[in-house]
C-alpha cells in the first residue's frame, strides 16, 4: 500500500472516532446529568450543604472520568510517547504548546467560572441540547460562539506577556 | 443524593473520561469542548495546520465530534418521554442573564484555553498545572457566583 492512501485511510478512521467519541461524550454528559443546569446549580450552589439539598453529582462525575482519563493516560498514551509511537490515527500526539501561568489562564478561567455560576450551563452540555430547540439555550449559545470570537481576537491583538515555556 | 443518581453521576463521569482517552489514544486529541467549537466554526489555523492533508479530505474532524454530541441530543429529545427522562429547563435566570452568561462562559474559555473538559477532564488527567490552576479557579468563581445568585 502506498504511504499516501495509509494516510487517508486513517484520516477517515480518525473522523469516525471523532464521530463515535462525541456520540459517547454526549451520552456521558446526559446520563451523568451535567447536562441539566439545575442540577449543576445544584452543585456549584454550595449554600445549599447548610439545608441539605446540595447535590454533590458534579464531583462524582468529575472523579469517575478522571479516574478513567489518568489511569489510561499513564498507561497508555504516556508509555506510547515515551517510545515514539504515534497515536493510532494519526501521525503525532496534539498537546497545548502554553505550559506555564499567565494572566489569560487566570482571568479566562474567573470569567469562566462568573458565567457557568450564573447559566449552569459549559460548552458541551449547551451543544449537546441544542436539539431541544429551546429559545433561552439559543440566546446563550449565540452569546457564547461571540464570547468564543471575541476571545480569540484578543489572544490574537494582546499576546499574553508570558510567553509558551 | 440517592444511589442511582450517583450511580449515574459515576456511569456518565465514567462515559466522558472513555470518550476523552479514546479521542487522545486514537487521535490524539484533546477533548476540549471550547476548543473544538472555536476550531470548528473560526477554522482556527493554529489547531489544525499539522494536519495540512486534513484540509484536503473534507471537513475538519472536529465537526464530526461536534456531530456526534447533538446527535447524542437528538436521539434525547427523541426519546425522553417515553423512557420517563426529564426535559431540562433553561430559563433559571432572565434572558440578559443568558446572554451575559453565555458572553462570559464563551470569552473566558477562549481566553482561559479550556472548559470544563480540556482543562477540567484532560488537563487534569495528564497533571497539566495550568489546568489544575485553571479548574480550581474555575469552580471555585462559579461557587460563588452561584451562592450569590441562586
Amino acid at each position: 500500500m502506498k504511504t499516501s492512501s495509509i494516510k487517508k485511510t486513517s484520516f477517515i478512521k480518525s473522523k469516525v472516532v471523532a464521530l463515535l467519541c462525541g456520540v459517547l461524550f454526549g451520552t456521558g454528559l446526559l446520563v451523568s446529568g451535567l447536562a441539566d443546569p439545575a442540577k449543576v446549580i445544584g452543585f456549584l450552589d454550595v449554600s445549599r450543604i447548610s439545608n441539605g439539598t446540595w447535590d454533590p453529582s458534579l464531583m462524582v462525575v468529575m472523579t469517575g472520568a478522571l479516574a478513567v482519563y489518568m489511569s489510561l493516560f499513564y498507561l497508555v498514551v504516556k508509555p506510547n510517547i515515551r517510545a515514539g509511537r504515534a497515536p493510532v490515527c494519526d501521525t503525532q500526539y496534539h498537546f497545548p504548546e502554553k505550559k506555564t501561568l499567565d494572566t489569560h489562564l487566570i482571568l479566562g478561567a474567573g470569567l469562566f467560572g462568573l458565567g457557568w455560576g450564573i447559566v449552569g450551563i459549559c460548552p458541551g452540555p449547551a451543544i449537546v441540547n441544542i436539539a431541544t430547540l429551546d429559545m433561552s439555550l439559543g440566546l446563550f449559545v449565540v452569546a457564547m460562539m461571540f464570547g468564543l470570537y471575541l476571545g480569540k481576537l484578543i489572544k490574537s491583538t494582546q499576546p499574553d506577556m508570558v510567553k509558551a515555556g | 443524593m440517592e444511589f442511582s443518581s450517583f450511580a449515574a453521576a459515576l456511569g456518565g463521569g465514567v462515559l466522558i473520561g472513555l470518550s476523552a482517552i479514546l479521542l487522545m489514544i486514537f487521535n490524539g486529541r484533546i477533548a476540549g469542548i471550547s476548543g473544538i467549537l472555536s476550531s470548528a466554526i473560526f477554522a482556527d489555523k493554529k489547531l489544525t495546520d499539522k494536519g495540512s492533508s486534513e484540509k484536503a479530505s473534507g471537513l475538519a474532524w472536529q465537526w464530526f465530534f461536534i456531530a456526534g454530541l447533538v446527535l447524542t441530543g437528538v436521539i434525547y429529545a427523541l426519546v425522553y418521554e417515553q423512557l420517563g427522562l426529564p426535559a431540562y429547563e433553561f430559563d433559571m435566570v432572565s434572558e440578559p442573564m443568558l446572554l451575559i452568561g453565555g458572553l462570559l462562559v464563551g470569552l473566558g474559555c477562549s481566553l482561559g484555553r479550556g472548559c470544563t473538559s480540556g482543562h477540567g477532564i484532560c488537563g487534569i488527567g495528564r497533571l497539566s498545572l495550568r489546568s489544575i490552576v485553571a479548574t480550581c479557579v474555575f469552580i471555585a468563581v462559579a461557587a460563588c457566583t452561584a451562592v450569590f445568585i441562586h
